[in-house]
């Protein structure tokens, strides 16, 4: 993982010289942060260690953990940090979207069981319709959480299974609906627009939601996952992200370059199989994280 | 995040450079930086990327400029041909078997592709060698995994052997292995469970298949779109089942897909095929020039050169 990597590279360094930051930038590119970031990041821990006069590793360390989580801060809006949600009474409408095999699916079943564990009422909507097995994956997910699944016809448009469970959700007052989508390339226009035609149609029951577009990323996706972000984010204006598969040899660094580039935020985290296997993005945590074995 | 293109940036590096004659160490150094972020943009792992540039230093310095080319286009030539040359000289195939079935394996991370690659390869086995395959359902821990493969095997008119009650994976393969004795399948395709390769209770499973069923191929599915983890991740399941080839999906996106190279870098297995969509029939021979220069992001310039 990387915080073994950055204390193998610390253990080479007596001094601080210039050897020492080009390491750290190769160490961040090894995180698929991105060249540009990278350099940046690079720059900007620089000049810190400069200012804060670091000299030894334990100083340094600080420096740079303290610095990662205040560029994460100042890139981000405070408010839209955390998953949000409207106590009034009306359905919450979760939408979620990603490239093929991301973990949307599974996330949702996990995010399922955290409400229901809160004693909300919660129903899902099975609007991937075409992917083989996709419709048996997210009811066998609903019967494991205990939670109700809207299901259509096998290759049904997906829109009017959004429209049904919409309607449904409405109807009984559910706490939140989560809306599975099949797995779409950026690229491919005709997905995309499928799912513009989804947000439309929860709009027309519910103009002011979703209340979450949420785009799904594999952690171990490379610079792609940037064009992901922007490309989505055209389609159906995104309010943040859900880094997945973090128990890997990844660490989700292209998430630091999107935050800079788009100020989203990574509002959950995978880390794991099982329906537990979910927790809040906390930056501090997470540069604390890459970096664990140092501070 | 528009790549400009390399051709374009190694040129304009270069573009103080008139003079033909032999290219000096100055101008390898001024293109080299450009080769290696446009390899670190299109995700090629960078400790490869390292060995790459070394490599090209010493295959470009004192060499003669050709007649028809600058030295920028030079450089870009010899760069292409050593990428080329790394993603394997010709199309490699399947390993058959002496006798049937011919049993091909599937393993990766999770979400890569594998269950649909088992589909695909199907397909195609039956499409060009009529085949009569039988498919395995391995993943016994991924929600409706068995649905998914069944399903699959339904739209092909191709048996899927399944236990939904067995919980050693080894044992469902050997028995499995038996109904395609009985039948006489000439091939059989084994789909496994997603997993990491760091995840040793899950890794030691794959060892125990492999063990029971001696397959003939063991193929790595890998998501083209990985990032700098695809060294490990190759290496892992490499190290642990000695692979035989890899397939690498999705590249129907607009990845530049460097993780080909990283993979090919660190276990030297060959890239059998790729993944080009969703359906069954969107599977497709690897073409290592066409991946060189998709790597590089460069498309025209490029057949340019070839001709020169
Ligand atoms: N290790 C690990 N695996 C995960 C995580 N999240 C999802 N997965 C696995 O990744 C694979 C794909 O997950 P899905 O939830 O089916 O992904 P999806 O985005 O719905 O896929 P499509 O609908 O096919 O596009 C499954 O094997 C999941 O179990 C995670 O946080 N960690
Ligand atoms: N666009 C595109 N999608 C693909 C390709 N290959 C597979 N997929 C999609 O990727 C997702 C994951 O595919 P699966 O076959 O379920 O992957 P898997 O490796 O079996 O996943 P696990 O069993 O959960 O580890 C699905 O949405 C597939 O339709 C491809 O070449 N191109
Ligand atoms: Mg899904
Ligand atoms: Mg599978």
């Amino acid at each position: 993982g990387f915080g073994a990597r950055l204390n193998k590279f610390f253990a080479q360094f007596r001094t601080v010289d210039e050897d020492f930051f080009d390491d750290l930038e190769e160490l961040l590119i090894e995180s698929d942060v991105g060249y540009e970031t990278a350099e940046q990041l690079t720059t900007a821990l620089r000049d810190e260690a400069k200012l804060q006069k670091a000299k030894s590793r334990d100083d340094l360390k600080k420096v740079i953990v303290e610095k990662l989580v205040e560029l994460y801060d100042q890139n981000g809006d405070a408010a839209n940090e955390k998953l949000r949600s409207h106590d009034d009474g009306k359905t919450n409408i979760y939408l979620f979207v990603g490239v093929n095999g991301a973990g949307k699916t599974t996330t949702i079943g996990k995010l399922a069981k955290r409400f229901k564990d809160e004693g909300k009422s919660v129903l899902l909507a099975a609007a991937d319709t075409f992917r083989a097995g996709a419709v048996e994956q997210l009811v066998e997910w609903g019967k494991r959480v205990d939670v109700p699944v809207v299901t259509g016809k096998e290759q049904a448009d997906p829109a009017s299974v959004v429209f049904d469970a919409t309607t449904k959700a409405i109807a009984e007052h559910a706490d939140y609906l989560l809306v599975d989508t099949a797995g779409r390339l950026q690229n491919k226009k005709n997905l995309m627009s499928e799912l513009e035609k989804i947000e439309r149609t929860i709009k027309k029951q519910a103009p002011d939601e979703p209340t979450e577009t949420l785009l799904v990323l594999d952690g171990s996706t490379g610079q792609n996952a940037l064009l992901q972000a922007k490309d989505f984010d055209k389609t159906t204006k995104l309010t943040g992200l859900v880094l997945t598969k973090l128990d890997g040899s990844s660490k989700g660094g292209v998430v630091l370059a999107i935050r800079n580039e788009m100020k989203l935020p990574v509002k959950l985290v995978g880390l794991g199989e099982k329906a537990s296997d979910l927790a809040d993005f906390d930056a501090a945590d997470y540069a604390v994280g890459l970096f664990h074995d140092l501070v | 995040m528009a790549f400009e293109n390399l051709s374009e940036r190694i040129q304009k590096a270069l573009r103080n450079l008139t003079g033909k004659g032999k290219i000096s160490e100055e101008d390898i150094n001024t293109a080299s930086r450009e080769i290696r972020l446009a390899l670190l943009e299109a995700d090629v792992n960078f400790k490869v990327v390292k060995d790459f540039i070394k490599k090209i230093k010493k295959e470009a310095l004192g060499k003669e400029v050709q007649e028809s080319l600058n030295p920028g286009q030079q450089v870009i030539k010899i760069v292409n041909d050593e990428l080329t040359k790394m993603m394997g000289e010709s199309a490699a195939t399947l390993n058959k078997s002496k006798h049937i079935p011919t049993i091909i394996m599937m393993v990766g991370l999770q979400g890569t592709g594998k269950t649909t690659t088992v589909g695909k390869l199907a397909k195609r086995l039956i499409d060009k060698d009529k085949a009569r395959p039988l498919l395995i359902a391995g993943d016994i821990y991924r929600p409706a995994a068995i649905d998914q493969l069944e399903q699959i095997g339904e739209q092909l008119n191709v048996p899927v052997y399944s236990e939904h009650d067995e919980k050693n994976v080894a044992k469902i393969v050997e028995n499995g292995l038996k109904q395609a004795d009985d039948n006489k399948n000439d091939y059989v395709i084994i789909d496994t469970a997603g997993r990491l390769e760091i995840d040793e209770p899950l890794m030691e499973e794959l060892e125990q298949v492999k063990k029971v069923a001696q397959p003939d191929n063991i193929l790595l599915v890998v998501d083209a779109m990985t990032g700098q983890a695809a060294t490990d991740v190759a290496k892992g399941f490499d190290s642990r089942l000695d692979i035989t080839g890899v397939i690498l999906t999705k590249l129907d996106g607009d990845t530049r897909g460097g993780a080909a190279l990283s993979i090919r870098a660190v276990t030297g297995k060959p890239i059998i095929y790729t993944g080009q969509g969703e359906k069954l029939s969107d599977l497709e021979q690897f073409h290592p020039d066409r991946m060189a220069s998709r790597i590089l992001g460069m498309g025209d310039m490029l057949t340019l050169i070839e001709k020169a």
